[in-house]
């Protein structure tokens, strides 16, 4: 049969930020996908030459929007195992709850640009407008509602005072039930099953293979969250993967719109057990070592990693994101799906090319 | 301070694709390649995971060293030698999906590299007593006297 390529992207109305895709098609079917990436490739990672490393926690704020907390977290905390600081408790708890927020406003971001993709244009703003309060919340308690800056070597640069912790767990339970309504519809309404179950199916065993991370390996009934490991609070909290196991689009669907919930229950019982006490404690001296910080960002884990030799300055700084990991896992899914289901394939996967293009 | 046992196993170029058979047979993933510029060589690691263990390999190579692609035991590597190659200007022997210097878009060749990079200088050692004036300084900036220990 008569091969065709057709181009997807770096423009394309599901398409967010720029990546392309040649795909390889035989009538309507994707026999091959080769991916292109780096439209906008930033080079932040060599800015290490020019910040020191208590600046550069700005530029690892930077790198994305919507992860822009997680990046700082795994940054402070990777440089902070080299030069063995020891966070204070009531900061680490903070950390947690920034992060879960960070992750609750990621996937509902996510969920309003899927429904967005298949149609659902009121839904959209439905989740748009459940996103806002969560902004408002990172207003109120760090001041900046994308880049949050409020990470820091040795801590966090602002405490939440006893009454706002309240504020934000009952926000969150009134959020919880505005959030059911929404999620109803992606788990009952027929037309999104219809279009997203069976779709874009990835095996168990290939997203272990292919090294899938985040939700995407959790849809394909993978264990794997780098929560368990126990860093910054997670340690005092009760964190349970959410798993699921058909492996396609409407269970990647499924698997965030569970841990939606679950990150509320996490800031709950996060702001249940906080003690008291300072939030930083001040860093001396330079990193001199290496380590390799594992976090789980919304969409899977990132690592970042520090190498000093003692310098003000880092020898090397790497992120490797989720989204770059979960590539070669794409391709895979594409290969073999109707080319009508490819928008939806790529969006399930939930691509950050910012955090791509670090 | 949470701190996740990480082992590097330094291994030579030659050993490499063995190493990562045997971690492959082992039922390990392949977490990321990351590439290190020294002075005059580049440090890869090769990270590995699993059940939450996580294990490097780390082979240092010169400038001109042609390093083994690793694509034939895990598939997704392929990535990450692409991006070794344009970066950092190493080449990478068989990747199943070469790119050939196409992955990255990039103003500048290997930016990366040992020519490009610029290592931060480690503080040169100081005695015992400079280190303690260095500290009283800095604790003390409105001059008030150092409490001693």
């Amino acid at each position: 049969m008569h091969k065709n390529i057709i181009p997807f992207g770096p423009q394309h109305p599901v398409l967010p930020e720029p990546i392309h895709f040649d795909l390889v098609t035989e009538d309507e079917k994707i026999i091959d996908a080769i991916p292109s990436i780096s439209y906008v490739h930033r080079g932040l990672e060599r800015l290490v030459e020019k910040r020191d490393y208590i600046d550069f926690v700005h530029i690892a704020d930077r790198i994305c929007g919507l992860c822009s907390f997680m990046h700082s977290m795994g940054y402070c905390q990777a440089v902070e195992q080299v030069m063995a600081v020891e966070v204070p408790e009531r900061a680490l708890y903070l950390r947690t709850i920034w992060a879960e927020l960070s992750r609750i406003h990621s996937h509902i971001f996510w969920l309003g640009v899927a429904a967005d993709a298949f149609g659902f244009e009121s839904l959209f703003m439905q989740c748009l407008r459940l996103r806002e309060s969560v902004l408002d919340i990172f207003e109120e308690t760090t001041g900046a509602r994308v880049i949050l800056a409020v990470c820091k070597v040795g801590g966090v640069r602002r405490d939440i005072d006893a009454e706002t912790l309240k504020g934000i767990v009952n926000r969150m339970t009134a959020m919880r039930s505005m959030m059911e309504e929404i999620s109803n519809v992606f788990i009952s309404d027929y037309s999104i099953q219809h279009r997203l179950s069976g779709v874009g199916v990835l095996s168990r065993e290939d997203a272990y293979t292919l090294g899938c991370v985040g939700p995407m390996a959790r849809a394909s009934g993978l264990h794997l969250d780098m929560r368990t490991l126990g860093y910054a609070a997670y340690k005092y909290l009760d964190v349970e993967p959410v798993v699921e196991s058909a492996g396609d689009c409407y269970a990647r669907c499924l698997v965030r719109i569970r841990e939606n919930y679950h990150s509320i229950d996490l800031i709950r019982q996060a702001v249940e057990k906080i003690p008291e006490g300072p939030v930083e404690v001040k860093v001396k001296g330079a990193p001199n070592g290496e380590y390799f910080s594992r976090v789980e960002q919304p969409r899977g884990e990132v690592i970042h990693y520090v190498k000093g030799n003692g310098s003000r300055f880092l020898q090397r700084f790497r992120v490797r994101v989720p989204t770059f990991s979960n590539i070669p896992a794409m391709i895979k899914m594409l290969k073999g799906s109707e080319l009508a289901d490819v928008p939806n394939i790529i969006l399930t996967l939930d691509p950050c090319i910012s955090c791509t293009e670090r | 301070m949470m701190s996740e046992p990480q082992e590097i196993i330094p291994i030579g170029k030659n050993e490499l694709v063995g190493r990562v058979a045997e971690f492959f047979a082992e039922g390990y993933r392949l977490v990321q390649i990351c590439c290190t510029t020294l002075k005059d060589s580049y440090e890869l690691n090769y990270s590995f995971d699993k059940d939450y263990h996580f294990k490097n390999l780390r082979i240092t190579v010169a400038p001109d060293e042609e390093i083994p692609s690793i694509t034939a035991v895990y598939h997704n590597a392929f990535l990450y030698e692409n991006e070794i190659h344009d970066l950092f200007g190493l080449s990478v022997k068989n990747i199943a999906i070469d790119y050939h210097g196409t992955l990255f878009r990039i103003a500048i060749s290997k930016p990366f590299s040992i020519e490009n990079v610029k290592l931060p200088e480690p503080p040169p050692p100081q005695p015992e007593e400079s280190k303690q004036d260095t500290k009283v300084v800095t604790e003390h900036p409105d001059g008030q006297e150092p409490q001693k220990a």
